[in-house]
């Protein structure tokens, strides 16, 4: 039975909004000119690879439902499981259900903790106990190196063949299609990512490749859970912010006066608070409202979706502030120009003026903010969920990876391996995000082109 | 000047009662005082007697915003909106769950918050400044270019890993340091290392490449070109005329910042064991403690308008013609 997050709807919304404006432009010359130079740039060539690959997880990972659980009685009307999967899940469902009794290192072939372990003679011993699915294919564990070494090769071999294969098949349509794009960057990067996932995906075949957490789950899977929060946080956001961010900026720059006061002391005062309490009381408050009507989340998924949401809907009602200020700004010297007046002089009604002529000339600004405050957005998740008010604990986020690894970080010899995973995903997805807004703010700011 | 000054600080007024409402709102309209009761007692099993308790105890009992059965000026003043609220202006901040005066706590844990932030702030500053200085001079080099790959790079690191990855290398690694902890006095210092240094190298990325542009745009001006001009030497140029001049930038943006430091930082000092502001508040976001809370968010907000208003007369200093309007 396919269940419908509402941040499942509103992402897919998203996604549909993004193609339909990238399909839009794409045939205008002086909407696509701005992203044409953004894409001569190597360094967003490379990182919009590797965005694609992290949007592509976190699509698959919003298309839920619930499995059909198996009938007792076949003329009865078929059970739903309560529990919600996503087609991510259904990919990942070895990693997803191989699980172990607790921590476990990256590659272990046994597990963290000593065990009493019963041996044949009825004796028991306290040592290391194998795992159940790491390594659990060897049957003998002195083949390990060999087995790993083998699966190295092999991954990579898989991986220089698949990249063979993409960079032909783009030779022919991609690079035919637009030659000034440099596509060296596109498949160096693509390389980088095979190189990485080839042999990530045959270790994870037969081991745990960043090794189990407290409850034996593999921590792999919970980072490539993690990404979509991150890009529901880090894009949902932005429905909040944009409506009110260009509503408040144009309509303080543009009628001046009283509207302008007004929307500046708004921001003003909005801006004064600090903005980790603010969001703190906000979800403290959002807490209180789902303790206090279980009714409407029938699962805990829903529940958590709930949070996941009101978390990006505060965030967006506290954000709109900085892209409201340039707004403002922008508009206070678009409103001077002559073409303006002209349009007054005419009898061209405000919202038209606004919508026909205003809008289109700060659309720039909209673009290079929002696809700046991403990356802050997706660190902003971390920090929050630390400090406990951030997404639904049993959400996966690196927030909440971090924040169950922090506990151990006193262990002899240390669980690291939460951290790193959590780590190299985040570190991967915010550069490419920092990378690629530069290459934006380059391609779309006036100014820069000198 | 004068006039100035104090037209600025009329301004501030408005939005210090702003602020009150908009938290008035929160955390008693939207969640009122039945909920807060609620979740302090546990959410299953509460009786209305004891919410009724709790609430009466902390004065929570009474109308919100007006009183009818009180008599005279009890009716505006004999309710929660005056109580709670109105008394922030007066910086009376009532008592937390553990029933302790929250000013009084404010004012001891205001110093370890200070010893942290102040350090941090100045170091930062001073080498933030001196890299963006060094991207500047050798722009459009290779090691600008890798200078600022870098700055992206460290910029793209939560801050988390740059204190869990600080207290494990110096703390854990190389025992130079304790890896948590607080004591007063001179002995403060070594507890005081690592989070100054973790903070100061946290902000490197972000700060000098932002620093990195302001010099650039000092330097594409005219006065720049005529002291090339008149042949002197790149490092002249640089530090006498560049620098001074891209400071004021860079110091009217920071002044915003200096009455905030009094806040101290929430990750960094519940990371380090740090008795300061920041982890006040962090544990009582965790304890769900609403009077802290509150208060928190007063202080901060009036602390961040006395930013404001430092930053306008900072512009007034640098800048005559601003005094004119």
């Amino acid at each position: 039975m396919p269940v419908l997050l509402a941040t499942d709807l509103l992402v897919w919304l998203l996604a549909a909004a993004v193609a339909g404006f990238a399909w839009y432009s794409s045939r205008r010359p002086h909407l696509a000119l701005p992203w044409a130079r953004v894409f001569r740039s190597r360094a967003a060539v490379a990182s919009s690879v590797f965005l694609a690959v992290f949007i592509a997880l976190g699509l698959l990972d919003s298309l839920h439902y619930r499995p059909q659980l198996p009938a007792r009685d076949p003329a009865a009307a078929p059970a739903y499981a309560v529990e919600v999967r996503s087609l991510l899940d259904v990919l990942l469902t070895p990693l997803r259900t191989k699980l172990e009794k607790t921590y476990s290192a990256p590659l272990a072939t046994r597990l963290y903790q000593k065990e009493q372990v019963e041996l044949p003679g009825g004796k028991t011993v306290r040592e290391f106990p194998r795992l159940a699915h790491g390594g659990a294919h060897l049957k003998e564990e002195s083949h390990w190196g060999r087995d790993v070494a083998l699966r190295l090769l092999a991954g990579l071999a898989l991986a220089i063949a698949l990249w063979s294969l993409a960079v032909l098949a783009a030779r022919r349509t991609l690079v035919r299609r637009w030659p000034q794009v440099p596509w060296g960057a596109a498949a160096a990067a693509l390389g980088a990512l095979l190189a990485l996932a080839g042999p990530a995906a045959l270790l994870a075949a037969g081991y745990h490749v960043f090794g189990t957490d407290r409850v034996g789950s593999d921590v792999l899977y919970q980072a490539l859970k993690s990404i979509r929060t991150s890009l529901v946080i880090g894009t949902l956001t932005t429905l909040v912010l944009l409506p009110a961010g260009i509503a408040a900026g144009i309509s303080a720059g543009y009628f001046k006066g009283w509207v302008d006061d007004f929307i500046q002391y708004l921001y003003t005062t909005l801006n004064s608070i600090p903005g980790v309490l603010l969001i703190a009381a906000s979800v403290l408050m959002v807490q209180v409202y789902v303790d206090t009507h279980p009714g409407l989340f029938p699962t805990a998924a829903q529940r958590a979706d709930f949070r996941l949401l009101s978390l990006c809907v505060i965030l967006g009602a506290l954000g709109w502030t900085g892209l409201a200020r340039l707004l403002r700004g922008e508009t206070l010297k678009l409103s001077e120009l002559e073409y303006i007046q002209a349009a007054h002089a005419f009898g061209v009604s405000h919202a038209r003026i606004l919508g026909r002529h205003i809008l289109p000339n700060v659309a720039h600004i909209v673009i290079i903010s929002l696809v700046l405050d991403f990356s802050g957005l997706v660190l902003a998740e971390a920090v929050l969920s630390y400090v406990g008010v951030g997404v639904d604990p049993s959400t996966t986020s690196f927030g909440t990876m971090i924040n169950a690894a922090r506990m151990e970080m006193a262990r002899e010899p240390m669980v690291w391996w939460s951290l790193a995973a959590a780590f190299c995903f985040m570190f991967a997805l915010v550069l490419a995000a920092n990378l690629f807004a530069d290459a934006v703010r380059d391609g779309f700011d006036p100014r820069v082109r000198v | 000047m004068t006039a100035y000054i104090i037209r600025r600080t009329l301004y501030a007024i408005p939005i210090l009662i702003g602020i009150n409402l908009i938290t008035f709102a929160l955390f008693f309209l939207v969640n009122t005082p039945d909920d807060m009761a609620r979740m302090q007692l546990g959410v299953k099993r509460v009786t209305p007697e004891a919410i009724e308790k709790w609430k009466a105890e902390r004065g929570y009992d009474k109308p919100l915003l007006w009183n009818g059965a009180a008599p005279g000026a009890h009716k505006a003043t004999d309710t929660i909106f005056f109580e709670k609220s109105v008394t922030l202006f007066a910086l009376e901040f009532g008592r937390a769950e553990d029933n302790r005066d929250i000013g009084n706590e404010i004012r001891t844990r205001m110093w370890p918050s200070l010893a942290l932030a102040i350090p941090v702030f100045l170091v930062g500053l001073a080498v933030n400044i001196t890299f963006a200085l060094g991207m500047a001079f050798f722009r459009a080099t290779y090691l600008d270019f890798w200078g600022v790959i870098l700055c992206v790079a460290m910029m793209s690191i939560s801050s988390l890993f740059y204190i869990i990855g600080g207290q494990y290398l110096i703390s854990k690694l190389w025992h130079l340091v304790p890896i948590s902890g607080y004591e007063g006095g001179p002995d403060a210092v070594k507890f005081l290392v690592l989070p100054v240094l973790v903070g100061v190298i946290g902000g490197i990325g972000s700060g000098s490449r932002w620093y990195r542009t302001l010099f650039l745009e000092e330097m594409g001006r005219d006065y720049v070109r005529t002291a090339r001009a008149k042949g002197l030497a790149e490092s002249t140029v640089m530090f006498r005329h560049v620098l001074k001049n891209a400071l004021i930038p860079i110091l009217t943006g920071v002044v915003v910042v200096i009455p905030l430091l009094f806040m101290g930082s929430l990750i960094a000092e519940s990371f380090f064991g740090i008795p300061g502001l920041g982890s006040y508040t962090i544990d009582a976001i965790q304890a769900q403690d609403f009077a802290v809370v509150r208060s928190m968010v007063f202080i901060g907000s009036v602390l961040y308008i006395l930013g404001l208003l430092l930053t306008d007369i900072s512009y007034t200093f640098v800048d005559p013609r601003v005094r004119l309007n």
